[in-house]
């Protein structure tokens, strides 16, 4: 198992979980989070007073999927997300080494 | 309008009628009567309607303006500061704040006839407002008085403690408010130009009173108290513009209760104060805007907003002299100058006056006294007489030039006794509890340091 996490352009969270419904991907967990990677903040000016913010509000998506779905739920969240300009963000993906379901115990894949 | 005709024609029925039966006359005066009694019911109506919305303008009016432009951390402390004044200064108020201003005192402050309200009832007061109970007038002033020193806690927002903001704010109000409202206001004060004054100074609603005070105290506060922690390398971002706009448009609209209440009736005079009142937040707005766009490219929410209180601001003094393009006029100037005041000024001389008391207020304030010594009109307010019974010349553009320093000496008398007494009121503060929070209750926040609560609790 694999678990995808995304981050992406806040307008585009809707976008991505249609898509990821569309291709039977349920589970799904979002968050709102800040950071910058080489595009940097931006400045805002409040009562002449210049501000840089560093961090940019972004969406974390992130969902687990069997091994056999990793590229196939990637490349739909990359085609649902991208705009091509500077912050439409990262997906980094990484191993699970299991998964339990707490309400029955399962174990594995069949947990998902 | 169509009262006075009513008046004019009873005038005329009861000259025609002066030698007529006994029965005719009962019912003439009786007449009289109910045209008096419907005149106080419009005046009393309007009154208690303008006390509310002066009211409206500190809590929630400037609670809201205030609090969005803090850190989210301060944002009940910043809002208790508004709404610790509608309550501590009310009581003050009732005991003997009103007769210290209104009151038969000295040139300089009031007497004691009034204290705990005594003699302040349904019956009008005939040298202030002749047509209103003496309670409508008197609660009316309150407000000014709330207002007043919740407008200083704005410069040194987000650092000083409660209990020393409270004890801070109730001397000041004993040693500037009080002083200066009953010189300019209260029956044979210095500055009164109607009831008895040396210097005839034209304050209709304030502007000397409740701006150039609490603008120029609130420069010394925060020079006294000091900067912020980590001001200004920090990041200090208003945490919610959004109130800050919903506070700037209750002050808008309260403000009509502000400056047309300052007629004391509802009368023309009411809606001429309340047009030269909107023309000039207009006008600020749209200059503040305009500064803005010409500086930065951009006009800003918080420009906006901020242009329309220094216009509000600086047309409070003139408010029921002027005509409504010299509102204007005062409202082009008072938006373009608290730009200034608020970029250049602040930056050059590196002060923190946190949410630009001093800029927009005290200088607003300032030159909107001067202005109303250039525009005042006996065409708009003709109720200052001369020996001939004929209106009085008001300001310059009436052929009257020294009123500009009549106006001048008013604003002297109102800096001068706001620096004096900001400074003796904090000096006394410290000598019973420290000013400042400290150190690490200020990095928390006044919300937990200071009242054991958050604003923002969206869990659960």
């Amino acid at each position: 198992m694999f678990k995808i996490e995304a981050f992406i352009q806040p307008s585009k969270l809707e976008k991505a979980r249609e898509v990821l419904q569309s291709i039977g991907i349920d589970g799904l967990t979002v968050s709102e989070v800040r950071g910058h990677g080489r595009q940097k903040g931006h400045r805002e000016v409040y009562r002449g007073r210049e501000y840089d913010v560093d961090f940019i509000h972004k969406i974390k998506l992130e969902t687990v999927v069997p091994d056999a779905r990793k590229d196939e739920v990637v490349a739909a969240l990359v085609e649902a997300v991208r705009t091509g300009a500077i912050g439409d963000g990262k997906i980094f993906v990484s191993a699970v080494v299991d998964v339990i379901r707490i309400r029955d115990d399962a174990h594995g894949e069949s947990a998902l | 309008m169509s009262n006075r005709v009513f008046v004019g024609l009873l005038l005329f029925a009861s000259s025609a009628l002066a030698q007529a039966p006994q029965g005719d006359r009962a019912e003439l005066r009786a007449l009289q009567a109910a045209v008096t009694a419907s005149q106080s019911a419009g005046d009393n109506a309007w009154m208690l309607t303008s006390s509310a919305l002066v009211l409206m303008m500190t809590g929630p009016g400037l609670a809201l303006f205030y609090c969005g432009l803090v850190r989210k951390r301060n944002v009940l402390g910043t809002m208790m500061q508004s709404f610790a004044m509608m309550a501590v200064i009310t009581l003050i108020w009732g005991v003997c704040g009103y007769s210290l201003v209104f009151s038969q005192g000295n040139p300089f402050i009031g007497g004691l006839d009034y204290l705990f309200l005594n003699g302040v009832g349904a019956d009008p007061n005939p040298l202030y407002a002749p047509t209103i109970p003496h309670q409508t007038f008197m609660i009316y002033q309150l407000m000014f008085a709330i207002i007043t020193p919740a407008l200083i806690t704005g410069a040194f927002a987000e650092r000083v403690h409660f209990k020393a903001m409270v004890m801070f704010s109730v001397l000041w109000t004993f040693f500037v408010y009080f002083p200066t409202a009953h010189m300019i206001w209260g029956t044979g004060g210095f500055l009164n130009a109607y009831l008895g004054g040396r210097i005839p100074v034209f304050d209709f609603a304030g502007g000397t009173v409740v701006h150039i005070t609490s603008g120029f105290s609130a420069l010394v506060a925060a020079l006294y108290i000091g900067k912020r922690a980590g001001y200004p390398h920090e990041k200090f971002v208003p945490h919610n513009l959004v109130l800050s706009f919903i506070g700037a448009c209750l002050l808008w609209v309260g403000w009509f209760g502000f400056n047309a209440g300052s007629a004391l009736a509802a009368s023309s005079l009411a809606t001429s104060a309340f047009v030269a009142t909107h023309f000039a937040a207009a006008a600020g707005a749209v200059s503040w805007m305009a500064a803005e766009r010409v500086r930065k490219g951009q006009a800003s929410a918080l420009g906006a907003i901020s242009g329309a209180v220094a216009g509000l601001a600086t047309v409070t003094q003139g408010a029921g002299f002027v005509k409504p393009f010299s509102a204007v006029i005062i409202g082009l100037v008072a938006g373009s100058l608290g730009y200034f005041m608020v970029t250049t000024v602040k930056e050059r001389f590196h002060y923190d006056d946190s949410l630009d008391v001093f800029g927009v207020h005290g200088i607003g304030g300032f030159v909107g006294c001067l202005l109303t010594g250039v525009f005042a009109t006996r065409a708009v307010n003709s109720a200052l007489k001369l020996a001939s019974g004929q209106p009085a010349p008001l300001g310059w553009i009436d052929g009257n030039p020294a009123q500009v320093l009549n106006q001048l000496a008013g604003a002297a008398v109102g800096i001068g006794l706001g620096v004096v007494g900001t400074l003796a009121a904090l000096k006394i503060t410290e000598l019973v509890t420290p000013l400042r929070m400290m150190e690490g209750e200020e990095a928390t926040g006044m919300d937990l340091s200071l009242h054991g609560e958050e604003g923002y609790n969206f869990e659960g």
